[in-house]
């Protein structure tokens, strides 16, 4: 193959007499990657002209023939150990670009689609008498705030004390029994959780039911053990000296949970907190059983049905009505919205454990 | 303030595994009491058993005595907390807690416990308990900085002073200079002959030069192979064991001959 002459005769030439000691190999060239995969791109294009001229098939070819082109080159140059070295350097870069790719296209995609509705209607007004073009989904973000907060209100003091109980107190069968269900708990699926939330409020206000607040506990089922975990994780962090040096100084042990302890692992906590409100805004299988669906602005989560975001873009998706595409071009947009929350989430986050975490400069 | 501690017939258990077996010795108030031996020969967890610090592990417990000034330590109604409010201690390596400034940590033994103390008399006891600890005239200027962004030694000394802020009777120091270099090691030593004047010191250490330049008497302790508990094999005043040892084990020792 012809790609490959242009580095290899560039190296040998350079060093004739050091190739006798092991340890001066001749090295390629800095640019030598470069060259290999940009003539490996050449030769898949004119292949690919010859057959079907295939994006996504032309970049599976350069990277594959480019990494044996260059493992064989470096090979035959540098030694095997070399070679190792750039055939899982190659093989790195193509794994994060492979995990890439649905990534960046999700993004593109929701957002080239959802950004079409995004205007003030749309953030302002609810679905109310809405058959084909406008509506908005501000009853649906409204809905999701307000139950996600809940969630949110319910599950950090259960996770967090839950947390404090296992690192702090906890030993022996208790604490095994309470890891070992928090384990389970993570591995509900959604459905499960929303079937029991439902079954739950069924008993006591009768079969049909649709509450916010029922919402709410079904995505604690979700949200607790994802607090306990990281809580706990983090928790443990903290360096045993530092409660040792409170108990020295004669502080009783829930005083020096509450100011030593947490203090010093607030940032993390604060971290996983914001992440574990990430993970349960965007459930949707809970929601569509417990709270349903509604056209119109509810904001009282102990009254009646209330409208989510994700619920909503599901319907919007399902039931479009006729003509479908104003209701379809609704849905992608509150997946936009979803996105941008659950980004901001992640976002505040990262804040928190910069801002929290203990400074160590002089 | 400084108090006179005896034990008797001490033994110390991690679960079923006996530690230390029984110790018995007096350690004078307003001295520095060394306590010297091989690596888990049971020193610290001594040490740790002097103000109930041990018992943070779990399983751990203890037999026998340990009595401070009359009060009996290990008494029923006796709440371990109010135990090390009496005896300070100061660890192997510096521990400042990393939330909090300077200031604060010296504090904290105060605002911890949430006793309340006027802003003057606060700064007062801070500056004492930083002169105390022959700090003060390096942080003065920045008392509100991080106590994490001290170097080793001044974190050591922010530690005593950390300590000495609640003014106890004893002070626990266990292997305080081992993470420090020499300079800073010269800097605790001065110190701890100063606060001898006020607290019972008794520091674990594994340089037994240190132990022959800064205490009165010295313990060393031993143990015949590993999974036997240790034991205190020599009490006695620091010139004699580093000239005339009773035993020959603390002689070996000394010597360099073992350990």
């Amino acid at each position: 193959m012809s790609t490959r002459t242009p580095p290899a005769p560039a190296a040998p030439t350079s060093a004739p007499p050091a190739t006798s000691t092991a340890a001066s190999r001749p090295k390629l060239p800095r640019w030598a990657p470069w060259a290999v995969f940009a003539a490996a791109a050449v030769a898949a294009f004119l292949v690919g002209r010859l057959t079907s001229p295939n994006l996504a098939l032309l970049v599976i070819y350069t990277v594959v023939l480019g990494t044996v082109v260059l493992y064989v080159v470096s090979r035959v140059v540098e030694g095997p150990r070399k070679a190792t070295d750039r055939l899982v350097t190659s093989v790195v870069y193509s794994a994060f670009g492979i995990a890439m790719v649905p990534l960046l296209s999700l993004v593109y995609e929701v957002t080239r689609r959802g950004a079409e509705r995004l205007d003030g209607e749309f953030l302002n007004s609810s679905l109310v008498g809405i058959t084909g073009e406008g509506g908005g989904a501000y009853h649906a973000i409204m809905g999701t705030l307000i139950i996600t907060a809940l969630t949110t209100l319910i599950s950090v003091p259960i996770g967090l004390l839950t947390a404090i109980y296992l690192v702090e107190y906890g030993n022996g069968r208790l604490k095994k029994a309470i890891t070992f269900l928090v384990d389970v708990m993570t591995g509900i699926p959604s459905i499960v959780a929303g079937l029991f939330a439902y079954a739950l409020f069924a008993l006591f206000l009768g079969p049909g039911i649709r509450l916010g607040i029922a919402g709410a506990v079904a995505l604690s089922v979700l949200m607790i053990p994802v607090v306990v975990r990281s809580a706990e994780e983090v928790l443990k962090l903290v360096p045993n000296e530092l409660r040792e040096a409170a108990y020295a100084l004669g502080v009783p042990r829930w005083r020096t949970i509450v100011k030593v302890v947490l203090p010093t692992a607030v940032a993390g906590l604060g971290a996983g907190i914001t992440l574990a409100i990430a993970r349960v805004i965007g459930e949707t299988a809970p929601l569509l059983i417990t709270v349903g669906i509604t056209n119109a602005t509810n904001l009282d989560p102990f009254d009646s049905r209330m409208a989510t975001l994700p619920v909503y873009a599901y319907y919007q998706l399902t039931q479009p009505g006729v003509p479908p595409e104003f209701a379809i071009d609704r849905a992608w947009t509150a997946a936009l919205i979803l996105i941008i929350l659950v980004m901001g989430l992640n976002v505040v986050a990262r804040l928190i454990s910069r801002f929290f975490a203990p400074k160590n400069s002089r | 303030m400084a108090k006179r501690i005896d034990v008797s017939d001490l033994d110390i258990y991690y679960g079923n595994f006996k530690a230390v077996e029984g110790v018995n010795l007096s350690i004078e108030p307003r001295s520095i009491t060394a306590l010297i031996g091989p690596s888990g020969c049971g020193k610290s967890t001594f040490l740790r058993a002097l103000n109930r610090m041990h018992e943070v592990i779990p399983g751990a417990r203890v037999e026998g005595k340990v009595v401070i000034e009359g009060q009996d330590l290990y008494g029923a109604d006796v709440d371990p907390v109010d135990v090390r409010r009496q005896i300070g201690m100061v660890f192997q390596r510096p521990n400042p807690f990393p939330t909090m400034s300077i200031y604060d940590n010296v504090a904290a033994g105060i605002r911890l416990n949430n006793k309340k103390m006027k802003k003057a008399d606060l700064d007062d006891l801070v500056e004492r308990s930083l002169r105390g600890a022959n700090l003060w005239n390096e942080v003065k200027d920045r008392l509100d900085r991080p106590g994490s962004g001290l170097s080793g030694g001044q974190q050591q000394r922010l530690c005593i002073a950390r300590a000495i802020a609640v003014e106890p009777d004893v002070l626990l120091m266990d292997e305080p200079c081992s993470a420090l270099d020499p300079i800073s090691t010269l800097a605790i030593e001065d110190l701890m002959a100063e606060l001898k004047e006020r607290f019972t010191i008794v520091i674990v250490t594994h340089n037994m030069q240190q132990a022959a330049r800064v205490s009165e008497q010295t313990g060393f302790f031993n143990l015949n192979g590993v999974g036997q508990p240790g034991r205190l094999i020599e009490f006695n005043p620091t010139e004699k064991i580093f000239s005339n040892p009773e035993m020959k084990a603390t002689e070996d020792y000394i010597s360099g001959r073992f350990g």
